[in-house]
């Protein structure tokens, strides 16, 4: 789409022309063109409110000069401002002197102190000193309003814009003006905590330390930080964050704003994480399988061993999981590893739950995130993106919210952004291919849905809405979507640097750089740089999991892999790597897969290596590195090039970038990608994919994948929550605490089908396990289904069975 | 010249039940609805601009002016302020109770030269009576065809709802009324976007003050013309005056407006209790800047004079203070009034009037310094740059200067009142109260 050039108008300020955008607003036009107008409440990502009058400037009017907020005042050609006449001064200094009577001044312990927007401007344009020698206004010192957020009403200065945050951008109005006049304070509802998962943002909003987060309270001073840039590797937006370290330790992650991912926002999970690379069962020393466990190791011994096991199998006999939690370089490295080194076709990022990688990697009609605010229709069939993709969320919901784009969810149950959609159509987990036909044919009931979604551009956000949903849906969802006038799709998946492993050819169908494993010529050329490469297609992991139980597969890679916890099928994950005759995990923790490995090896995991990472939307961005890693870790791409030199072959990497050279040699897609552009050129904030120089071999367009509605039983909608049991939520303590309690939600003529009712416990069975739960009754559940938040610690055991019993509890005697 | 009684002549004639729709029917009522249905609405509008009636709510910006800049958007709504908060203000209270359904067909008739099909009433929570009036008067005005779809077999629909306010001057400010009326908390809105452009649910919208539309009626039985041959050009109409404090006769008074104030004060009003002396008195309710006697009592009672002498007729309220009156205590007593009802959501307001207020409280128990005399204009020069009239704000409504005001009027005619609470150097205070 081509960008609409807006009309510039000329305005002057302080007597100097500048040629700004029409309808700008002052303050934006101001300060774009070198005039800095302060300000509190005025944030560029929310609308402008006007409140602290701290943007007061004076405008010509008919009438003579004006005060005026330039948050507020749009330009118009020949406007003249002046933004340092004695009056806009002296009312400055006022504003600054109402706020300060108030406010205790205790920066020498507060958080915000050294980087305080009211420091600062009280500094540039405030009195020298206060005339007010009344008592201060008190308040309760800070009082928790959620887990991680507190609050200290005596500092703050009523900018309104954590209230406008949680109402405007995130969707949850949980904290509030109360009171008013000089009583006024912002508070919580009671019994009502500020559970949002965008808390933190308000945190790093707040322009003065009223709202401070509790894992960096009292932890640093701002000048004391170490800061770099990078994007947060929890899902795969990429949302662009500082990382800031102090004495070594990660204390603070901040959002960036970056116009075509965040906005500047984070979810809790971005901010917060960054405890897990310091927890205590973070993995320092190689460990090897004695007979009584686990035993550290050396690495030479490690590596020896893991060398020579691996050497001891037909490379076909080898599969490899995982290289999503980690950079496009590590990917590379690992899928390079595999397939030259093992010469094993048996690759795979995604555990069993994700799409079908040529979808993700191919897909011809790709949107991007800035796609859905020029929708006019935005379909969005997949998991609740509120709990699994919470940046993406705030796009969507901004689209749908205030620029008008018309939005239909389809998922088995309520989800964030109900509230906010046009149509909301509700389904038993299962019968997703019948309500599909159902739209396409614009049958009854489904022809106003029909409507909306043909009234202009539209983008489907596609993929699963439950784990134990089939995959191939989503597709079949893309293919009817791609089928209209100007369509684009979304093909979602959730973990890390899923998109970038793809593309780095750890899928079995694929080759590096976008290329099908069955393309001659993409074939032909990656083997002139990496040799031959082994035969066929291979397997993915559920066939890869399956072929180790069997005795067709011998031996298994896994890097920063948990099948266990992480495919659907938790009971055949667990029968493989114990039938398995050698495992080796490289990872950060002993994940419940690692425990079972023969070898594990430590790595550096995020901020402790640099590199690259492709998100959803194929925006190939800079992940920086800042901390060395603990103990004795180390980059998992220096290990594999260990363990390659060991088994007699080469990976060809002499620094980490000179992989990343070589990616943009051999895949086709990110030709003239280069450190050097995203860290300082044309690329901050981001390269899209395929990139100017370079191709995109494959063109997968999406097909009906003939998916049969199915299901019989109660059907299981099994869907992750935002703060799981995933072993880095499990290792960050502040995150850790957030697991919500487990339950099993029915609809409420199920629960009386079953006789039971909200509170009762009952026994909840699938095909892999049974686990005791307390029952919700939730009406915005499809009838004929059983809601079950997954891998939680309790919930973990059921898997993603499609089908779920609903028995009476051990306890109740019967 | 007698003058006609438009507002109040139904309750004066017939005081136990003007109120009533047989008593307003008996007495030409809804006539006036009848005709303005057979006339285009462009010239029902075209009376009322023709009136010149300039709004009765405080502001007295011309009525058929601001009808003028209702954007062609549908739907578009008619708000009727009777939030009537304005400390000594108690006129609309009376239109409400006393003869609510004229204030019902002149929302009709409003809403019929508007082309609105739904009104709201807005009446403040402190007027449980008059807005059970209201109501009544409402749900009568239903049954008999006055309102609802098709009325009286014209095509035309019009639903009106009535809604208490919270107990929030605030309110009485059009758009934080609009917030209010919208559920959501009730403080001002920035304008530009006026509400005739984007008001109510972001519509069109019309707020005027229930004085002004319930004098539409009269305007299209006689004609807009006639309204604007009563009394001086620019304040034309009778007005509604609800004169308070040390006055003889207080109450409500139809007034046609050009008389002196000393007229109002001293035959309208019967003059000062006990016959002591006046001393000051509120020309316009409690944000407008004081008179005195030496320099106001012949300044005609028109919004434009009282205007160019540096305050407002606003809401009509006048409230006048004998020689007895501590000015410090009153000026105190307004300012703590408006820092209790500042909305907070704007600096200057919210920390200022509360500021000023506790500045005043301290010199007044005896704890002021000779430089807090200065301080406490400065302060008001925050809020009101250059302490001027009509006043500049750097707040977003004008209740922040509107706690500036007695402050000002203090001490341009009482500084050494003010003064003498100071503490001279020997440590004593010729002049302290201590108020509980």
């Amino acid at each position: 789409m081509l960008a609409e050039q807006p009309d510039q108008v000329t305005i002057h300020i302080d007597g100097e022309p500048r040629q700004v955008p029409a309808r700008e607003l002052l303050i934006k036009a101001a300060e774009d063109t070198g005039t800095y107008i302060p300000r509190f409440c005025w944030h560029p990502r929310m609308k402008p409110v006007g409140m602290c009058r701290m943007c007061l400037v004076e405008v010509e009017t008919p009438r003579g000069k004006m005060l005026t907020t330039s948050c507020t005042m749009p330009v118009n050609e020949g406007m003249v401002v002046d933004t340092q006449s004695d009056v806009v001064t002296k009312a400055q200094e006022g504003i600054l002197e109402f706020l300060l009577i108030n406010h205790p001044l205790d920066c020498p312990v507060c958080d915000r102190g050294g980087e305080c927007p009211l420091q600062d401007q009280t500094m540039a344009y405030g009195p020298g000193e206060s005339r007010f020698v009344e008592e201060k206004r008190h308040f309760e010192k800070p009082i928790e309003i959620s887990d991680v957020v507190l609050l200290d009403r005596e500092r703050c200065i009523l900018c309104a814009r954590c209230t406008r945050f949680s109402d405007e951008v995130s969707g949850d109005p949980l904290i509030e003006f109360i009171e008013r006049g000089g009583n006024t304070q912002v508070l919580t509802f009671p019994d009502e905590p500020f559970a949002s998962y965008f808390s933190g943002n308000t945190v790093q909003i707040c322009p003065v330390g009223a709202l401070t987060a509790k894992p960096y309270r009292f932890r640093a001073r701002p000048w004391d930080l170490e800061a770099v840039e990078s994007v947060s590797l929890v899902d795969t937006v990429h949302s662009k964050v500082s990382v800031q370290s102090s004495q070594n330790e990660i204390v603070r992650i901040n959002g960036v704003d970056n116009d075509p991912t965040n906005h500047g926002w984070l979810s809790d999970k971005d901010r917060f994480i960054y405890e897990y690379l310091h927890g205590k069962e973070r993995l320092s020393v190689p460990l090897i399988r004695k007979d009584y466990g686990l035993a550290e190791a050396s690495w030479g011994d490690a590596l020896d061993l893991v060398a020579e096991r691996l050497g001891s199998f037909r490379g076909d006999a080898v599969a490899g999981l995982g290289g999503a939690q980690g950079t496009n370089e590590e990917a590379y490295a690992f899928s390079k590893f595999l397939r030259t080194c093992i010469v094993t076709p048996h690759v795979d990022a995604q555990m069993g739950d994700g799409l079908d990688p040529q979808l993700l990697a191919g897909v011809t009609n790709r949107a991007t995130i800035d796609d859905v605010d020029r929708a006019a229709a935005i379909l969005l069939w997949a998991g609740d993106l509120k709990e699994e993709l919470p940046v993406l969320y705030l796009r969507v919901r901004r689209a749908a919210r205030e620029l008008g784009a018309k939005l239909v969810v389809v998922h088995p149950r309520r989800t964030g952004l109900d509230d906010v959609a046009r149509h909301k159509i509700t389904y038993r987990p299962g019968e997703g291919p019948d309500v599909l036909r159902k739209l396409a044919a614009g049958a009854d009931g489904y022809a106003d849905v029909l409507d909306t979604l043909s009234s202009g551009p539209v983008v489907a956000i596609v993929g699963r809405t439950g784990l134990s949903e089939d995959g191939r849906l989503a597709e079949s969802v893309a293919a009817f979507v791609s089928g209209m006038d100007e369509a684009r799709v979304l093909p979602i998946v959730r973990r890390a640097n899923t998109y970038g492993a793809l593309d780095m050819g750890l899928a079995p169908t694929l080759l590096p750089g976008r290329v099908a494993i069955d393309d001659a010529a993409g074939r032909e050329a990656l083997e002139a740089v990496w040799g031959p490469l082994p035969d066929g297609t291979g397997r993915g992991a559920t066939e890869i999991l399956q072929g180790l139980v069997d005795g067709e597969l011998g031996a298994l890679v896994l890097y920063g892999a948990d099948p266990v916890r992480d495919h659907p099928d938790p009971t055949l994950a667990r029968q493989a790597l114990k039938s398995a005759e050698f495992v080796v995990s490289l990872d950060l923790f002993l994940s419940d897969s690692a425990a079972m490995a023969d070898v594990v090896l430590p790595v550096e995991g995020f901020a402790e290596t640099e590199g690259t990472a492709t998100n959803l939307e194929g925006r190939v961005q800079k992940v920086n590195q800042l901390l060395p890693g603990p103990g004795q870790t180390r980059q998992a791409w220096t290990v594999l090039d260990e363990l390659a030199r060991r088994m007699g072959a080469q990976l060809g990497a002499q620094t980490v970038e000179s992989l990343a050279k070589e990616i943009a040699t051999v895949a086709p897609a990110y030709g003239g990608v280069t450190w050097d552009r995203l860290d300082w050129g044309d690329g901050r904030s981001g390269m899209r994919l395929p990139t100017e120089a370079g191709s995109q071999p494959l063109q997968y367009a999406p097909l009906d994948t003939g998916l049969l509605a199915g299901g019989e039983r109660l059907a299981l909608h099994y869907a992750r929550v935002l703060f799981d049991d995933g072993v880095r939520n499990r290792m960050a303590p502040s995150l850790a605490r957030l697991q919500p309690e487990p339950f099993v939600a029915l609809h409420p003529r199920d629960a009386g089908a079953f006789a039971v009712s909200a509170g009762d416990v009952v026994r909840v069975v699938t095909e892999h396990g049974a686990v005791e739960l307390p029952v919700r009754i939730d009406p915005t559940l499809a009838e004929g289904a059983a809601y079950v938040p997954a891998n939680l610690a309790a919930t973990a055991v059921l898997g993603a069975a499609p089908s779920v019993t609903i028995e009476p509890s051990a306890g109740d005697g019967g | 010249m007698t003058a006609p009684l438009i507002l109040t002549q139904r309750m004066v004639d017939h005081r136990t039940d003007s109120h009533t729709i047989s008593r307003y029917e008996a007495s030409g009522g809804y006539d006036a609805l009848r005709r303005a249905l057979d006339m285009p609405p462009e010239d029902v509008a075209a009376a009322v601009k023709a009136s010149n009636i300039r709004g009765r709510g405080g502001a007295g910006f011309p009525t058929g002016v601001k009808w003028g800049f209702l954007a062609p958007a549908y739907p578009r709504y008619l708000v009727i302020n009777g939030d009537e908060s304005e400390p000594g203000t108690f006129k609309d209270r009376q239109l409400l109770e006393r003869d609510p359904h004229q204030l019902v067909e002149g929302v009709i008739i409003s809403s019929v030269a508007l082309g609105v099909h739904h009104a709201f009433i807005y009446i403040r929570g402190e007027y449980p009576r008059p807005a059970r009036r209201v109501q009544r008067a409402i749900d009568e005005a239903y049954q008999k065809g006055y309102l609802g779809k098709d009325i009286l077999g014209s095509g035309f629909d019009l639903d009106v709802t009535v809604h208490l306010g919270g107990g929030a001057y605030i309110c009485g400010e059009e758009t934080a009324l609009l917030n209010s009326l919208e559920g959501r908390r009730g403080e001002p809105r920035i304008k530009p976007p006026f509400p005739a452009v984007e008001g109510l649910y972001a519509k069109p919208t019309i707020v005027n003050n229930v004085e002004t539309i319930s004098n539409v009626p009269w305007m299209i039985l006689n004609g807009g013309e006639a309204y604007a041959h009563i009394g001086p050009e620019k304040s034309s109409g009778t007005r509604l005056f609800s004169l308070s404090g040390h006055l003889k006769k207080p109450g409500n008074y139809e007034i046609v407006m050009g008389m002196s104030w000393r007229e109002l004060i001293y035959e309208v009003g019967g003059g000062i209790k006990d016959d002591r002396k006046l001393k000051c008195w509120i020309p316009g309710g409690a944000s407008a800047p004081w008179f005195v006697p030496d320099l106001h009592l012949d300044v005609p009672v028109t919004i434009d004079d009282t205007g160019q002498h540096g305050s407002m007729l606003g809401s009509g309220a006048v409230v006048a203070m004998d020689e007895s009156t501590n000015v410090v205590a009153a000026a105190h007593r307004i300012v703590r009034f408006f820092a209790h009802e500042s909305c907070g959501q704007c600096t200057p307001c919210r920390e200022g009037t509360t500021w000023l207020e506790r500045m005043l409280w301290r010199i007044m128990n005896g704890h002021g310094r000779p430089m807090d005399l200065d301080m406490l204009l400065d302060v008001c020069d925050n809020i009101s740059p250059g302490l001027r009239w009509p006043p500049a704000q750097t707040t977003i409504c004008p209740l922040g200067p509107s706690a500036v005001s007695p402050i000002r009027s203090i001490m341009t005619h009482f500084r050494d009142e003010i003064e003498a609470m100071i503490p001279t150097a020997e440590g004593v205070a010729s002049e302290v109260v201590r108020v509980g």
